[in-house]
């Protein structure tokens, strides 16, 4: 059964060259059907292989299939093939189960739009590409899925080519992974000096017999793979992409921004667990990156205007959870946030999708308000995505969000930094909540502040939209319950991927181990957690809803923060004079001093000189036969008279 | 008695013309016919050598070159006649299209 994993990627890469050969002459349906189809197809083979591992015995669940050599150089070598263990399990079936619903609800959101096939065609490229990702047994194979997502996010972010802002955009996500690519790649040729290979079974394997905990080398290693993963995760400083990338179409800000590819780097560093084990100091970062991410993004958040910049910020919070859960040792919290994430986040912007398709494109929610009554459907499972994501039990966000911040209070790391990262962790649930239900309740309650025309034409969206809302409600409300605190004897993820997280690694930090485990502590933490969200809530409620007025007043007491949290803390402004400008400057110089006057230059005065001496000696041709005879007369009887004399 | 050293003397007159005719004249034909003037000069020296050295070799050599000298000229004429249409001149100091 679990052979067929081959077939998991396998489906989306037929759809993909499918589409090539025939997508433009294929009518929209067909199109349309045919994506869906492959990518449904391949989360049923997900499920087979998945059934297979599940009754294999816990500990040694782990298939891996090697498909064929790739690269053979003397002792070193990468194969082509494929890994099948918990992780890649979980990741398997929220890749292509997410995806699934993704794209049927683009058959309805991408309606009439004139590049349909074209844009089937990046989906399926990257369902491939993301699958090959979680699914490859070495570092460089994960690295060819990483970057194949990155060129379809790039390719998506700019569908819309004709849109300056979509291009540039496109292009700033591009540039920016670049520089997080750059030390991914830095890590993984240190792997492959220090282990000889890039096969995660070996590399594992032998982590501990090379390293000791706390080697330089190895917090070398896991540090540059963790500036890859900032740049694919969009972490502080690198995460100035993400919210840009909402220039492409809402169904992939849902699959690709939120749910899957940009979870990229959290599922990197869970995989390499046993690496970063060995580096404590390396952990520490990680989980005050992700904390500072998680604050940060949540402040910006509190201010924007755009439902779907709104989202991404909120998006790049909850992506700093997931690692402030790695970064204390918690994986399977951080793979279970991020399960849980993508479904109630992809729910939030296909959601945000059914607005601004109701709307005919309107985004600020300064321009919307009493959706509830005209989209009853579309308000419902936002809300319930809301309250997931704000942490209210018995929601999935609440079981996920719960065991992080748990985790994190129960943290190994020296002195309180555990503490420290605990009450930030809170501080930003409370964030949550707040703007998860200010765009709540300025979008769907109130009074209607649309164009009366805009108005007019708003709807309900087709059942092709709604259905996969409907789904993933159904998912974000139960989903949770595969990780249910307190009760870990039940507890399906700590029982899936327990074993796996412990097996090499041998480090305590995981919440899940029983060694400091207090149920007192847990239910406390626990209470207080969503005592913060509901309070975050009635304030939106109070503050947004029922007294505008009050939120104006803090507005104008405040502006200076208010003003930093609207314009991002000016990073983008920074990053624009600090190395935007100097390179354009720097650039300039050597376009015009260097490429111009220096290779040009060069070049121009060869030609010249070559030009030049040929119209000297060009007199010479006067194209008259008799000079030509001439010379060769008198050629002759010099040469006669050499040899007579 | 006429020797080798007559024979050779004219055919060295003979060939100077020639060359003088290739060098000096303006019209192509007159050049051709030149050309021919030094190829006779050429081929008396053939002789003169074939007898005196009483070797006939000499001589088969003489008609070889007269047949490539017949069949050069007529060529010669050909692309005269060519050259005559296309420029309407014969003069080859007006014939510079090759100049550099």
């Amino acid at each position: 059964m679990t052979d067929a994993i081959v077939l998991v990627p396998l489906f989306p890469l037929i759809a993909v060259l499918a589409n090539l050969a025939f997508g433009k002459k294929m009518s929209e349906t067909a199109v349309g059907t045919m994506a869906s189809a492959a990518v449904g197809a391949s989360f049923l083979a997900s499920v087979v292989a998945v059934l297979g591992l599940i009754n294999m015995e816990p500990g040694h669940r782990l298939v891996e299939m090697v498909l064929y050599e790739w690269i053979g150089s003397g002792a070193f070598s990468v194969d082509i093939g494929f890994l099948l263990d918990p992780l890649s399990a979980v990741m398997m079936l929220v890749v292509s189960g997410v995806s699934f619903i993704i794209h049927v609800y683009s058959i309805g959101y991408m309606h009439h739009d004139d590049g349909f096939a074209r844009y089937f065609l990046y989906l399926n490229l990257f369902v491939f590409a993301m699958l090959l990702l979680v699914m490859g047994n070495s570092y460089l194979l994960l690295f060819i899925g990483w970057e194949g997502v990155g060129l379809c996010s790039y390719l998506l972010i700019g569908f819309w080519y004709k849109k300056e802002s979509a291009s540039a955009a496109g292009k700033k996500a591009f540039i920016v992974n670049r520089v997080g690519d750059f030390g991914f790649m830095l890590g993984m040729l240190f792997i492959a000096t220090q282990f000889g290979s890039l096969n995660f079974t070996k590399v594992f394997a032998d982590a501990p017999h090379i390293f000791h905990t706390g080697d330089p080398m190895v917090i070398l290693i896991t540090l540059l793979l963790f500036v890859g993963a900032c740049g694919k995760s969009a972490q502080l400083p690198l995460h100035v992409w993400l919210p840009d990338a909402m220039e492409g179409p809402t169904p992939v800000s849902a699959l690709i921004h939120a749910a899957t590819m940009v979870t990229a780097g959290v599922y990197m560093v869970s995989r390499s667990h046993v690496l970063y084990d060995l580096a404590p100091q390396t952990l520490l970062v990680v989980a005050v990156v992700g904390c500072l991410t998680a604050f940060f993004a949540g402040t910006i958040a509190l201010t924007q205007n755009d439902i779907k910049r709104v989202l991404a910020y909120s998006t790049v919070s909850q992506l700093g959870y997931m690692f402030l859960a790695a970064g204390v040792g918690a994986y399977t919290a951080a793979i279970f946030h991020l399960m849980t994430h993508a479904f109630f986040k992809a729910l939030l912007f296909l959601g945000s999708g059914s607005v601004i398709h109701a709307l005919s494109d309107e985004q600020d929610i300064r321009k919307m308000g009493g959706l509830r009554k005209i989209m009853p459907t579309t308000y419902r499972t936002f809300v319930i995505a809301s309250l997931a994501i704000s942490g209210i039990p018995p929601l999935a966000g609440f079981m996920s969000k719960d065991e992080i911040l748990y985790s994190t209070f129960n943290s190994t790391h020296p002195g309180s930094a555990g503490i420290i990262l605990w009450s930030v962790g809170v501080l930003t649930a409370f964030m949550t909540a707040f703007y998860m239900f200010r765009l709540v309740y300025l979008t769907f309650h109130g009074e209607s502040r649309m164009d009366p025309e805009v108005e007019a034409h708003a709807h309900e969206s087709p059942p092709v939209i709604t259905v996969p809302l409907v789904i993933l409600a159904f998912l974000s409300t139960f989903g949770g319950f595969l990780g249910i605190p307190v009760l870990l004897k039940y507890n399906v993820m700590h029982n899936w991927l327990g074993p796996l997280f412990e097996a090499v690694g041998g480090h305590g930090g995981d919440a899940g181990g029983a060694a400091h485990h207090s149920l007192s502590t847990e239910l406390g933490l626990m209470v207080f957690s969503v005592a913060i969200a509901t309070a975050g809530i009635l304030l939106a409620l109070n503050i947004i809803l029922k007294r505008p007025q009050v939120a104006e007043g803090l507005k104008s007491s405040f502006s200076f923060l208010y003003n930093l949290s609207l314009n991002k803390w000016w990073v983008d402004e920074l990053y624009d004079a600090v190395i935007v400008r100097p390179l354009w400057g720097i650039s300039g110089i050597f376009w015009t001093e260097f490429d111009g006057k220096g290779i040009d230059g060069t070049l121009h005065g060869i030609a010249n000189g070559a030009m030049g001496s040929g119209g000297i000696l060009s007199r010479l041709q006067t194209g008259l036969v008799q000079n030509y005879a001439l010379s060769m007369a008198g050629g002759v009887v010099l040469v006669l008279l050499w040899i007579l004399f | 008695m006429i020797s080798l050293t007559h024979y050779l003397v004219l055919s060295a007159i003979l060939f100077t013309i020639g060359v003088t005719g290739v060098l000096m004249r303006r019209n192509v034909i007159i050049i051709l016919l030149s050309i021919e003037l030094m190829l006779t000069a050429v081929n008396l020296n053939f002789i003169a050598f074939s007898h005196y050295m009483e070797n006939p070799v000499g001589q088969v050599f003489v008609f070889f070159v007269m047949t490539v000298a017949a069949a050069e000229t007529a060529l010669g004429l050909a692309i005269v006649v060519a050259m005559f249409r296309n420029l309407e001149t014969v003069n080859v100091d007006e014939i510079n299209q090759m100049k550099g």
